[in-house]
């Protein structure tokens, strides 16, 4: 446990050297929900309220979704890439501790580091210039937190088997983006999943995506009420163990697959 | 005449390096097809639940989407242009470029394209056909000529804000994340500015024109016939930004110092 937490702390360190880029960053994000503002004011137009969600809660909604990101989002799945077409994962392999627990746990580090010092000030920032709704009820706050944990785990398993792949197709950048761009329609990011037509929500019902963005998202905005917030806090428990399986299938296979391009 | 027939040499060369990994080729134009999907998506969704946006239809908002495709998909062929401090200035190779004798600005547009971005502009074309043939719209025998220009103008608007900024490594290498920033700005000009409150549009129109590269061209081929002043000016502005963009270059150039090894 304990080189797990200091994997952790290493990681934080290391991006607390490169703050100054964060700041950027943060305006990055708030020109994106920016955009999604206005665009969102013009589809509401006079409505009230479309599928349940308020302007005023679809505006939280949008806010929430991108700063969570922050907190959820990483490169490991590069990171992987990388280390394999260098020829690095060898001695990283030989190494005492688990390759893909290690890599989980730098990404926590870049996770906690995001959300204090760039998820935190971002979202103080959005609250000020749009009209932003934080709810005043602890329960809320509480469900949230457990909620993008999950979320955590869920992208980074999702990212671990992305990166795992490139054991077999040596270059992948294809397959990465093609993964970034299928997260950031099915987990409800860039939309909330119940503006989709029934069909389509039927399906995603069946996939892990949205327990990366649009379940902590729902909780937040408290658009998911009483059993509800349970049942979709179980639906991630769900999938947060579900996924270890095709993590470790592919990993084990990765494993007797593995060429040394370079070193 | 000779800078053709460099181009040339340099896009076969690209060829053979990227059917070195044809699989990966195939997946990344894939995704990028999946990335334009995505918007369309959205647009979708979004006009199951209203059938007007600041008085534009299912249809116009799709037309003006395939319309912005178009420019971006030679802007982004050509112009990688994004990580330019980093790649020639901080590492030096500025200097391989300028013992050279062919335009410094022409060898970064050759050494960078990604040709399969191109694929991209026939994504638009067909998306502006099929919501040009639900509209209903008339095809005249000049219309594909204006086409040409807009989608020229377009391009170099783009092109013009990401060399201008580009060339701020000439003067300070240090390390500014405005690149993804216009990036991410640049979306703004895929959807009608009449959405956006007045600052927003005013930098839209005149500072960053990102609008000449979608609602203003495309409401020229929707026959809005408010927007068509704005429409023509497309060409113009497109030329204005380039212009400017290849002064700043010119001056940055001569201040450049070899801040590599």
């Amino acid at each position: 446990m304990g080189k797990y937490i200091e994997m952790i702390r290493i990681r934080f360190l290391m991006m607390l050297a490169y703050r100054t880029n964060y700041y950027s960053g943060i305006l990055i994000y708030s020109i994106n929900i920016g955009a999604y503002y206005f665009l969102w004011s013009a589809i509401y137009g006079g409505k009230e309220n479309i599928q349940g969600l308020s302007i005023t809660q679809m505006t939280t909604y949008i806010a929430v979704a991108w700063m969570a990101r922050a907190f959820y989002f990483n490169n490991i799945d590069r990171e992987i890439a990388m280390e394999i077409k260098e020829g690095k994962v060898a001695i990283e392999m030989v190494r005492p501790y688990p390759y893909l627990n290690m890599k989980m746990m730098q990404g926590l580090g870049e996770g906690i580091f995001r959300l204090l010092f760039f998820s935190v000030p971002g979202m103080v920032i959005v609250a000020l210039v749009f009209p932003v709704e934080l709810s005043a009820n602890a329960g809320t706050w509480i469900y949230f937190f457990i909620s993008i944990g999950f979320s955590f785990i869920i992208n980074t398993q999702i990212n671990l088997l992305a990166g795992i792949a490139t054991f077999f197709l040596f270059n992948n950048d294809g397959l990465i983006r093609a993964k970034r761009v299928v997260i950031d329609l099915f987990s409800g990011l860039i939309l909330p999943l119940s503006f989709y037509p029934m069909w389509a929500q039927d399906i995603m019902s069946y996939l892990p995506f949205q327990g990366i963005s649009y379940i902590p998202s729902m909780i937040f905005t408290e658009g998911f009420k009483g059993s509800q917030v349970f049942e979709a806090l179980i639906n991630q428990a769900l999938w947060s163990v579900i996924l270890i399986i095709p993590v470790y299938v592919l990993w084990i296979l990765a494993k007797r697959q593995l060429v040394v391009q370079g070193g | 005449m000779e800078y053709l027939s460099i181009f040339f040499q340099y896009a076969g060369q690209y060829l053979k390096t990227r059917l070195t990994y044809r699989a990966d080729m195939v997946v990344e134009i894939f995704s990028d097809f999946l990335f334009q999907a995505v918007n369309l998506v959205f647009i979708l969704v979004v006009f199951g639940h209203t059938t007007l946006l600041a008085g534009w239809s299912k249809d116009e908002m799709i037309f003006i989407y395939g319309f912005f495709l178009v420019p971006f998909a030679i802007f982004s062929s050509f112009f990688n242009i994004w990580d330019f401090t980093d790649r020639y200035i901080v590492k030096g190779e500025m200097d391989r470029i300028l013992t050279r004798p062919v335009h410094s600005l022409f060898q970064i547009v050759l050494e960078r394209m990604e040709l399969e971005s191109l694929f991209g502009a026939v994504t638009g074309l067909i998306v502006m056909f099929y919501a040009g043939g639900k509209l209903g719209l008339e095809l005249s025998w000049y219309d594909p000529l204006i086409f040409l220009l807009f989608v020229i103008g377009g391009a170099l608007v783009y092109a013009g804000i990401f060399i201008s900024l580009a060339t701020i490594g000439f003067w300070s290498d240090s390390r500014t994340d405005i690149m993804p920033m216009m990036y991410n700005i640049g979306n703004y000009g895929r959807y009608p500015v009449d959405i956006y409150n007045k600052i927003i549009k005013y930098v839209l129109t005149w500072i960053l024109p990102f609008a000449f590269v979608g609602v203003y061209p495309a409401s020229y081929f929707l026959e809005r016939e408010e927007w068509y002043t704005y429409a023509f000016l497309t060409p113009v502005v497109g030329l204005v930004f380039f212009t400017i963009a290849v002064t700043l270059w010119n001056v940055g150039v001569t201040k450049y110092r070899g801040a590599g090894n």
